[in-house]
């Protein structure tokens, strides 16, 4: 069975942030508006963080994409009162929007800060509305959300595999951030399958995870800059 | 009343008199201050109303700080319910009989208070419309189904062992015939207070005395373990769970003297909350401020000593960054203040214990404060930005509105049952003087021969 997981070259990353416009636009995340943005209730399920070496003028900016991590152990499904988060037999951490009574205990389980809430009801700028992607649900309001490694790809990746009788291929399965980064810095793959280019690159010498030390075992993994 | 009704008022004792007057009688002052409470109430009631049709956006929450003023109250108001259960079973079980005016007080802070607490992680919740979820796709290795749990567990436990102590007193209402005929009918139960049945009651008070005990100490180790059994800074810690047990006792405790102090006074119960029993209950508020020291040094030192990072960040940002004033305010309510009047017994009065009742309650109201705040706004992940929590006047109504009903529901519940247990006053006067001397002097070795 695949471990789907990703590795992102931070030496490739120019902080572009095409990950997160793509990432938005293909899972119907909604559009905060600029005080609730204020406020710290924007969705971003995958966020270019941003870090400022040095003193000005010699400033040096290192960029790290950070989508969920899909931990192996994932803090944020054990809390879960009504197993509405859950890890698929893929590796994959998903949400169950109908199941979901917002408590946000996985929110606050969650290292990385990845889980994110619906404060009110979605809304998106009325040229968006008729652009929604149909193959992701729309959520309600008061439930979390966060990112799915794009499952809905893989499930059409699958069929239409079966469909030409064939086994599913590295390129068939990819995330809208993996496919629309223009430097090739977000590379996805199954984790234990020695013909995807991840297996390869989780065992180069720069590989690291973040905060491997809490034991969550996450499945994003970072190539850390050379210099 | 009726002029029959208050012709066997007159006739009962005099204790039963004093104890029963409020269900009896009813001031301007009470209806005064029934509507301010009400008024309040209703308020945080729009409130939430607003609040269920737009969604959590119309607090003060945001992203990392997700849990806020709800929360807290929470943590806050279960803690005070465990005055009642926890003390007044300690008190019963240690045969302290000073305990016999502060009992029913006691356990009717318990079961009003805990669905006020207990309500608060429902409106905490985003989707409060699937409630049942919880019963039907129950996960039970989440903490917050222990707590769903413990919590209705105690809420039955302490019911009963509110109910039951005042059957006897049911039935002194129903057979003076006072008030309400039917209603005190069925709840006395037919209760006749036979020898056999007294003795069938207090073997089945001190059975639940004991039971209530450990899952009282449930409630709220579970509580703790809900912020414990996550990774975040200053969450994960064993000390947790009887940190929040010792707390909640001592905010019990504070809330059970301002209740006694306000009932002394508005009932005229002088003669009942007697000097002695602020004392002695000076001397456990007095013992509970120096636990209460000690559990915080050891919390902040074993943090601060090990110096991760992670938890630096937090423990900064509470000793000596932005989260300064609420932690030190508690250092001096929780205390400083409270030390400072118990240890002497001049000020272990009326006027002293309510001081310092005061200050612990709003003093632990702000250490769950300085438990979920500081933690939320400080994740572990470094990279992102420092939050701010400014809690919405949405999420402040419902704070006044849940300290106004309670007090409200207190207040009413007065005008119902006796606050002070009668029968038990009058078995200390009948039975008890001669059974504590008969103990005491089971005590001693045999009194010596005359002298030969």
């Amino acid at each position: 069975m695949p471990r789907w997981g990703m590795v992102i070259d931070l030496d490739r990353c120019t902080g572009c942030a095409a990950c997160e416009v793509a990432c938005k636009s293909e899972n119907n995340v909604a559009t905060a508006s600029p005080d609730q943005a204020a406020m710290g209730r924007a969705i971003s399920w995958m966020k270019v963080m941003t870090e400022v070496h040095g003193e000005f003028p010699d400033n040096r900016l290192r960029f790290v994409p950070r989508p969920c991590m899909h931990c192996d152990n994932p803090p944020c499904v054990k809390v879960c009162p009504v197993a509405a988060t859950y890890i698929s037999p893929e590796g994959i951490v998903g949400q169950i929007y109908p199941r979901c009574i917002g408590c946000r205990y996985c929110a606050n389980a969650c290292p990385y800060t990845v889980k994110y809430f619906n404060w009110y009801e979605p809304t998106w700028p009325a040229s968006e509305r008729a652009h929604l992607n149909p193959d992701v649900s729309v959520r309600p309001k008061g439930v979390i959300e966060k990112c799915t490694f794009c499952h809905h790809r893989l499930q059409k990746a699958r069929e239409d595999a079966r469909a030409e009788g064939r086994e599913l291929r590295e390129s068939d399965y990819q995330p809208a951030c993996a496919e629309v980064c223009p430097t090739q810095a977000i590379v996805f793959g199954d984790l234990d399958n020695v013909r995807h280019r991840v297996n390869e690159l989780r065992h180069d010498p720069r590989a690291m995870r973040l905060m491997e030390d809490l034991g969550t075992a996450p499945k994003v993994y970072y190539l850390t800059p050379r210099q | 009343m009726g002029p029959a009704a208050a012709a066997r008022f007159r006739a009962l004792p005099q204790d039963a008199r004093t104890l029963l007057a409020p269900l009896v009688e009813t001031t301007w002052r009470f209806y005064l201050a029934a509507a301010l409470l009400g008024a309040i109430t209703l308020w945080g009631v729009v409130a939430y109303v607003l609040q269920f049709r737009f969604g959590l956006g119309r607090t003060g929450l945001n992203q990392p700080e997700y849990w806020g003023i709800y929360i807290i109250d929470f943590v806050f108001f279960i803690g005070i319910s465990h005055a009642g259960t926890l003390i007044s079973a300690i008190l019963r079980i240690s045969k302290a009989e000073w305990r016999r005016s502060i009992t029913r007080s006691a356990e009717f802070i318990t079961v009003l208070v805990i669905g006020f607490g207990a309500i608060q992680p429902i409106i905490d919740l985003g989707r409060p419309d699937r409630l049942l979820n919880v019963f039907t796709n129950a996960q039970l290795r989440s903490p917050l189904l222990w707590d769903v749990i413990s919590i209705g567990l105690y809420f039955a436990a302490s019911t009963i062992y509110l109910y039951l102590p005042m059957l006897p007193d049911l039935a002194i209402i129903r057979d003076a015939g006072i008030k309400a005929p039917r209603f005190y009918r069925f709840l006395a139960a037919g209760y006749g207070d036979t020898p056999d049945q007294r003795a069938r009651l207090e073997r089945v008070i001190g059975v639940l005395a004991i039971v209530v005990i450990p899952i009282a100490v449930s409630v709220h180790t579970v509580i703790g373990w809900i912020f414990a059994m996550t990774l975040r800074p200053m969450w994960h810690s064993t000390i947790f769970g009887p940190y929040f047990v010792m707390g909640a006792i001592y905010s019990g405790i504070a809330a059970l003297l301002i209740a006694m102090v306000v009932l002394r006074r508005v009932y005229g119960l002088h003669d009942y909350f007697r000097p002695i029993h602020f004392d002695y209950m000076g001397r456990l508020l007095l013992l509970f401020s120096l636990l209460w020291f000690y559990f915080t040094v050891a919390e902040y030192l074993t943090a601060f000593y090990g110096a991760e990072p992670a938890e630096m960040r937090t423990f900064w940002a509470k000793v000596w960054g932005p989260f300064a004033v609420p932690f030190w305010t508690m250092v001096l309510c929780c205390f400083v203040v409270p030390l400072g009047l118990m240890w002497r017994k001049a000020t272990r009065t009326p006027r002293g214990t309510l001081v310092a009742s005061v200050a612990v309650v709003i003093g632990m109201w702000l250490e769950r404060f300085n438990i979920v705040v500081p933690t939320s706004v400080n994740p572990r992940f470094e990279f992102e930005a420092a939050a701010r929590y400014f809690p919405s006047w949405v999420e402040l109504s419902i704070l006044a509105a849940t300290f106004s009903g309670f007090i409200l529901l207190y207040m009413v519940a007065t005008k119902f049952f006796p606050i002070i247990s009668i029968w038990e006053m009058r078995e200390g006067r009948e039975a008890s003087v001669r059974e504590v001397s008969e103990r005491v002097a089971g005590y001693l070795p045999p009194e010596p021969a005359a002298a030969d």
